[in-house]
C-alpha cells in the first residue's frame, strides 16, 4: 500500500522573530500587538489522511504531458517561418521570368505596358504607399478621439453600443465598403468635398480638377474608414489596460482632465497605440477589392490626389484572371512580391521609428 | 507651511453605499495625524475627499465642509486647484513608467506650466532630498525610468513627486503597506522629518506606525468617527470602548 506520509507541522514559535528595526517597541506598544492568537493551542494534525491530500499525492507529476504540450506549441511556432518561407519562395520561383528580364529595373521603372511586354512596378508600389499613410494620416487622430471618449468622456448608456458600432465597422467585408464607396464616397468626393478642397487647398497642387470621384483620394478615405475600428478598439483596449493608480497620480498633482489622459494614459499606453497603428497600415497596404473599386485603377505616379492611381493590391485583383502570356503572368506574381517587401519594409521602418522614440525618453523605459 | 484643517459633517457615499457618515474633526496644521481602523472602515474614504480624489471614483460623491485654512474645498475651489496645494502618496507606489527620475519629480510642476529650468533643477534636489532619495538616484536622474528602481524608493520617489509642488497638505494612504521593514522605517523617519513643514495625514493599518510618526490619533469604524485625540491618549486610555477592543486586538 503506498501509505502517504504524514509531515509534523513544525513548531509554532513562542513569539514571532523581530524584523530588525531601529525603534525598539515600547512597553506600551507590546500591550497593543493582538495578543488573542498567540496562547491558543497548535493545530494538531488529523491521523487519518483527508480525501483532498490522498487525491494530491495520488496524481501523477504530468511530466510526460508537459513535455508533449511543449513539444506541440515549438511545432506550431516553428509552422509560421515555414509558412513565410513558402510564401517567398513560390512567390520568388514564379516569378522567375520576369526577374531574369528586369533585373531591378522593375522596381524603379514607370512603364506598365502589357501589349509590348514591358512591367515596372513603381506607380503600384507608389499607390500602395501613399494610400495607406494617407489612410493611416486620417484614421489616427479620428481613431484616438473615439477611444478616449468612449474612456473617459461617454455617458454609461452610450458607451457599449458605440463599441459595438465600432467594432461592426471592422466586420463588415471589404467588398461592402467598395460598393458603399462607389456609390456615396464617390459622388460626395466628385460633387461636394471635391471643390471645396481645391478651392480651399489647390494652391497646394495637392486637389487639382479634373475630379472623377474615383481618384487617390477616394481610396485613402475609403481605407481610413476601413482600418478606424482596428485602431479604437484596440487602442481602448490598451488605454483601459491602463491601471487606475496612474490615472490618480497624474490627478492627484492637480491635473486636468487632458492633462491626466495626455500623462497618466495617452502616455502609458504609447506602445500598445503604436501598435495598432502598424496593424492599422498593414491593413491598408494588404487591402485590395475596395481600393480597387474606387482608385481609378490609372497606373501612373501624380502628387495630384484626385488623379486615379493604382495599387500593388489592385492590379494583381485586375489583371490576373486577364493575364496572357508568362511574361505578363510572372511579372504580376513579382507585384505580389513587391507588396510583400513594401509591408515588411513598412513595418520595419514603423518599429524603428517607435524604438528611436522610446530610446530617447528615459532609458530603461518600456 | 501647512494650513490646518477643519471637517464638518462629512458624509461620503459610493453609489448607494454610505461610506462616511457625519464626520467632524479638526487636524492642526504642521502635525502628523494618524487615521486606523478596521478595513472597509472608511479611513482612506476620508482622506480622498480632503482633495477630492474621492469624487474621481464612478457613481462616487461626497458632502460637508472641509475648511482647508480658510478655503471651503467643496465650495470655493475646483478640484484641480485644491489638489495643486495637497499632496497625495497612494497605498502602492505608482511613479510614472515613462518618465526619468528627474521628470517624475518635475511632472508636477511641468504640468502646471513651470518651464524654468535652473529652478526645476533645485527643486527636483531639494524635493529628493526631503523624501531621503537623492544620494540613492542622483547619478541616474535623467537615466532610469520611475519604475527601474525598487518598491521602497518609489515609494519615496512618489513622496518627492508630491513635495516638488510645495503642498500645504500631505496626505498619505497607507503608504508603506507595500514595502517592506526597512523601507517602511525610511519612509517613516520621513514623515517624522516633513511633519514640521507640512499639515501630514496618514492612514495606517498598523496601529505601531501610528503610535510612532503621529501625535493626532482618529480611529474610524464603520464609516463613523469613533474617537479623536492625542496619540498617547488613544493608545493609553481611550475614552471609547470600541476604541479599546480595536487597539488590544479583540477585533480587527
Amino acid at each position: 500500500m503506498n501509505e502517504p506520509k504524514i509531515i509534523p507541522l513544525p513548531p509554532v514559535p513562542e513569539e514571532p522573530p523581530s524584523a530588525p528595526h531601529r525603534i525598539t517597541p515600547s512597553p506600551m506598544i507590546k500591550t497593543m500587538l493582538p495578543q488573542t492568537e498567540m496562547g491558543s493551542p497548535v493545530a494538531v494534525a488529523p491521523v487519518t489522511p483527508s480525501a483532498v491530500r490522498m487525491f494530491l499525492q495520488a496524481k501523477s507529476s504530468g511530466r510526460m504531458a508537459d513535455g508533449a504540450f511543449a513539444s506541440l506549441m515549438v511545432v506550431c511556432a516553428l509552422s509560421i517561418f515555414a509558412i513565410v518561407i513558402l510564401i517567398v519562395s513560390v512567390l520568388v520561383s514564379h516569378s522567375q521570368l520576369s526577374i531574369k528580364a528586369f533585373g531591378w529595373h522593375f522596381f524603379s521603372t514607370r512603364t506598365w505596358d502589357p501589349v509590348s511586354g514591358d512591367f515596372g512596378a513603381l506607380p503600384f508600389i507608389y499607390g500602395t504607399v501613399l494610400s495607406s499613410l494617407l489612410a493611416v494620416l486620417m484614421a489616427v487622430p479620428l481613431a484616438l478621439a473615439t477611444s478616449i471618449f468612449l474612456l473617459d468622456i461617454c455617458p454609461k448608456f452610450l458607451q457599449a453600443p458605440i463599441s459595438f458600432l465600432t467594432e461592426l465597422l471592422a466586420a463588415i467585408p471589404s467588398v461592402v465598403y467598395g460598393l458603399w464607396g462607389v456609390f456615396v464616397l464617390v459622388p460626395i468626393i466628385r460633387d461636394q468635398a471635391g471643390p471645396v478642397l481645391e478651392k480651399y487647398l489647390g494652391w497646394t497642387g495637392l486637389f487639382v480638377e479634373p475630379n472623377f470621384g474615383v481618384n487617390m483620394f477616394a481610396a485613402s478615405v475609403i481605407l481610413a474608414i476601413m482600418i478606424f475600428p482596428v485602431i479604437s478598439s484596440i487602442s481602448r483596449d490598451v488605454m483601459r489596460a491602463v491601471p487606475v493608480h496612474q490615472r490618480e497620480a497624474v490627478l492627484a498633482l492637480g491635473a486636468t482632465r487632458w492633462e491626466m489622459l495626455r500623462i497618466g494614459v495617452l502616455r502609458n499606453a504609447r506602445m500598445g497605440i503604436i501598435g495598432s497603428v502598424i496593424l492599422g497600415l498593414g491593413r491598408a497596404l494588404g487591402e485590395t477589392i475596395a481600393v480597387t473599386m474606387v482608385i481609378g485603377n490609372h497606373a501612373a505616379i501624380m502628387k495630384n490626389l484626385f488623379a486615379p492611381g493604382y495599387t500593388l493590391a489592385s492590379v494583381i485583383a485586375n489583371e490576373f484572371s486577364e493575364a496572357t502570356g508568362d511574361l505578363y503572368l510572372s511579372a504580376l506574381i513579382e507585384i505580389g512580391l513587391a507588396l510583400f517587401l513594401v509591408t515588411i519594409i513598412v513595418n520595419a521602418i514603423a518599429r524603428l521609428l517607435v524604438w528611436a522614440v522610446v530610446r530617447d525618453n528615459a532609458g530603461s523605459a518600456h | 507651511m501647512g494650513v490646518d484643517i477643519r471637517v464638518e459633517n462629512l458624509n461620503a457615499w459610493y453609489g448607494p453605499v454610505h461610506t462616511l457618515h457625519d464626520v467632524s474633526l479638526h487636524i492642526p496644521a504642521n502635525h502628523a495625524t494618524a487615521l486606523i481602523g478596521p478595513s472597509g472602515c472608511g479611513k482612506s474614504t476620508f482622506v480622498r475627499c480632503l482633495n477630492r480624489m474621492h469624487e474621481t471614483s464612478p457613481g462616487a460623491r461626497a458632502d460637508g465642509t472641509v475648511l482647508m485654512g480658510d478655503i471651503d474645498i467643496y465650495k470655493d475651489a475646483t478640484p484641480v486647484e485644491i489638489r495643486r496645494r495637497v499632496g497625495m502618496v497612494f497605498q502602492r507606489p505608482n511613479p510614472f513608467p515613462t518618465m526619468s527620475i528627474y521628470d517624475n519629480v518635475a511632472s508636477g510642476l511641468k504640468l502646471n506650466g513651470f518651464r524654468k529650468k535652473r529652478v526645476l533643477d533645485e527643486v527636483v534636489e531639494r524635493s529628493l532630498k526631503q523624501a531621503a532619495l537623492w544620494d540613492e538616484v542622483k547619478d541616474d536622474l535623467k537615466k532610469k525610468s520611475g519604475a527601474s528602481i525598487s518598491g521602497g524608493q518609489q515609494q519615496r520617489l512618489c513622496i518627492a513627486r508630491a513635495l516638488a509642488v510645495d503642498p500645504e497638505v500631505l496626505l498619505m494612504d497607507e503608504p508603506a503597506s507595500a514595502l517592506d521593514p526597512v523601507s517602511t522605517a525610511k519612509i517613516e523617519d520621513l514623515i517624522f522629518k516633513l511633519k514640521s513643514q507640512y499639515t501630514i495625514v496618514i492612514v495606517t493599518h498598523n496601529m505601531q506606525q501610528a503610535a510612532r510618526v503621529a501625535e493626532n490619533t482618529g480611529f474610524f469604524l464603520m464609516g463613523k468617527l469613533v474617537e479623536f485625540a492625542p496619540t498617547t491618549k488613544i493608545f493609553t486610555n481611550p475614552s471609547d470602548k470600541r476604541t479599546e477592543d480595536y487597539i488590544t486586538g479583540r477585533f480587527g
